[in-house]
């Protein structure tokens, strides 16, 4: 018998396969093609305080093994999110992060205060919709926020700080390979009281139209995901991996079962798939079926035998 | 996945591709396919030309590499094809135009064996195709090679006007609409849209619409929209 399952912070996944912000929705579109209670947990599009319209203009630009995207965090707010999402998510038995991004420190703290008031309420309820806040600091598509935090540690602290008061739930920090120092921002993150870091987040990147003779999106850049990041994310995981004692969720291209199984040898606790989704809507089912079969057929009873043996 | 039936050339980089699968679909609908492993990363979405009970149609125009790959495909070869997706056009009673642009008269085809007797009205740059197989189902049939045929319709004297073609077009097409109204008419325009997409369900946001209400999705809100709900930004 396999095992598949991991803890981290009280929340149990019960595989390592959580589908990754931006590239699920809140879950139900897939819900349609798939159960997605199959799933070691889903992390929802990237929420802020207030809706966000996203970027105008291009919004994907395909690359070598790869996809520039800049969508620019369009989301309905944490309100709407709550009320509209959250009675979905109760249903779910899957492990639920909800990804929150902010413009400014007092979004950031706002957005976390309203999550862990709704969170207090469903639970004199006896009901869950959230298990787990992956704090985002790291998205490169907004102008303001989003990749300002993720780059200086002095900065990120503050904002980790802040929402690490304002909630009791499990807390994620999402980080950025733009970081000047990733091992420096995940201590930090663990200074400050983070369960746990999620990384990588995606690559700023460019693409450039010749003839029209601009960049293709009107922000100029662009965040790189898919098969062509794996390496850099893999070797990030490794490096965090090995300079903390929290639990690292480790993502970056990846699109088959022996992907995973580098991950978690370089160190990671729980994995997320992400550009894989749009190549195959059904990764998350059949992810989760292919590395209990290569777990089976390379003799490996659990996945703490391999974790960090890199 | 499916079994490509024929993937036939109609005229310079315009293909018709019928496909095995008994899923079925709606006029206006489409479906994400592809035919190769990793790369390119994404799916292609393409509008169902017709729908038969083990297979269905589409016809596509050779842009990008993914079209270009289709356009290889030949007989036996395997698709991968996820679908139907997407809000199509209504079924709707009244009086009918359906305008098609170039390659925007893919969904059309469908919606003119699902509303016999509307009149069918198809544009082209440079080279007309397809048009014959409309005539059996139009009452009347205008076709138009380097003009703009939007110039042709009249929109006052339709219930509903579908439309689907380049951006440009289906400005002009709202703008049409939108004169109708205040000229007294209740014509309702639709118009299919035609935007890049990353995973065609609603999930990624990548086809994101300007609409009077907010933030639409292409792929699961439409891309069938009524005209007078969209923002055009350029």
């Amino acid at each position: 018998m396999t095992k598949m399952s991991t803890t981290i912070a009280g929340v149990h996944f019960k595989n390592p396969i959580i589908m990754a912000s931006g590239t699920f929705g809140f879950g139900r579109e897939y819900g349609k093609l798939y159960d997605v209670s199959l799933l070691g947990g889903i992390s929802g599009k990237g929420l802020t305080l207030h809706p966000k319209a996203g970027n105008p203009g291009t919004r994907v630009y395909e690359t070598a093994s790869g996809m520039l995207n800049s969508v620019g965090l369009e989301n309905p707010g944490v309100g709407a999110f709550l009320e509209k999402e959250c009675p979905y998510w109760e249903t779910l038995d899957t492990a639920r992060l909800v990804n929150l991004g902010g413009g400014t420190l007092e979004d950031y703290v706002l957005g976390a205060e309203m999550i862990q008031r709704d969170a207090d309420l469903r639970s004199s309820l006896g009901k869950t919709a959230v298990d787990m806040i992956e704090l985002n600091i790291s998205c490169p598509n907004v102008k303001e926020g989003g990749i300002a935090f993720g780059i200086k540690t002095s900065e990120a602290q503050k904002v980790v700080q802040a929402v690490r008061r304002a909630t009791k739930l499990p807390l994620a920090v999402k980080l950025s390979p733009g970081a000047e120092n990733i091992v420096e921002m995940a201590q930090m993150c663990q200074e400050e009281g983070a369960d746990a870091v999620s990384l990588i987040n995606t690559i700023s990147g460019m693409k450039i139209d010749v003839r029209r003779r601009s960049s293709v999106f009107n922000n100029l850049y662009a965040g790189l995901s898919g098969p062509a990041i794996k390496p850099v994310a893999l070797r990030m995981v490794h490096q965090v991996a090995q300079n903390i004692s929290i639990p690292v969720i480790g993502m970056g291209g990846i699109t088959t079962a022996t992907d995973i199984i580098e991950f978690i040898m370089a160190g990671a606790a729980v994995i997320q798939v992400g550009t894989y989704n749009f190549m195959n809507l059904r990764a998350g089912s059949q992810l989760v079926e292919e590395l209990e079969q290569f777990m089976v057929q390379e003799n490996i009873q659990s996945l703490d035998e391999i974790r960090g043996i890199i | 996945m499916g079994m490509v039936l024929s993937n036939d050339r109609l005229t310079d980089g315009v293909y018709h591709l019928k496909v095995e699968t008994n899923s079925g679909g709606k006029m206006g609908q489409f479906y994400m396919l592809r035919a190769w492993g990793a790369y390119p990363i994404l799916s292609r979405p393409l509008s169902i030309h017709e729908v038969n009970e083990d297979s269905i149609e589409f016809l596509y125009h050779v842009v990008g590499e993914g079209t270009e790959i289709f356009s290889r495909l030949t007989s036996g070869d395997s698709v991968e094809l996820e679908g139907p997706f997407g809000t199509g056009f209504p079924q709707v009673e009244g009086k009918v135009a359906l305008i098609g642009g170039g390659i925007g008269i893919a969904p059309l085809y469908y919606c003119a064996k699902q509303l016999p007797g509307c009149d069918i009205y198809l544009g082209f740059s440079r080279e007309a195709y397809r048009t014959e197989a409309f005539r059996p189902f139009a009452n009347e049939l205008t076709v138009d090679v380097g003009g703009f045929i939007l110039d042709r319709v009249d929109f006052s004297q339709y219930d509903h006007v579908f439309v689907c073609g380049p951006h440009p077009m289906l400005k002009a097409a709202q703008l049409k609409g939108i004169a109708a109204e205040e000229a007294g008419s209740r014509t309702k325009v639709y118009l299919s849209l035609e935007n890049r997409m990353a995973c065609g369900i609603g999930a990624c946001l990548v086809c994101s619409v300007s609409c009077r209400d907010g933030q639409r999705k292409a792929c699961a809100d439409g891309p069938v929209f009524l005209a007078e709900e969209v923002i055009f930004h350029d």
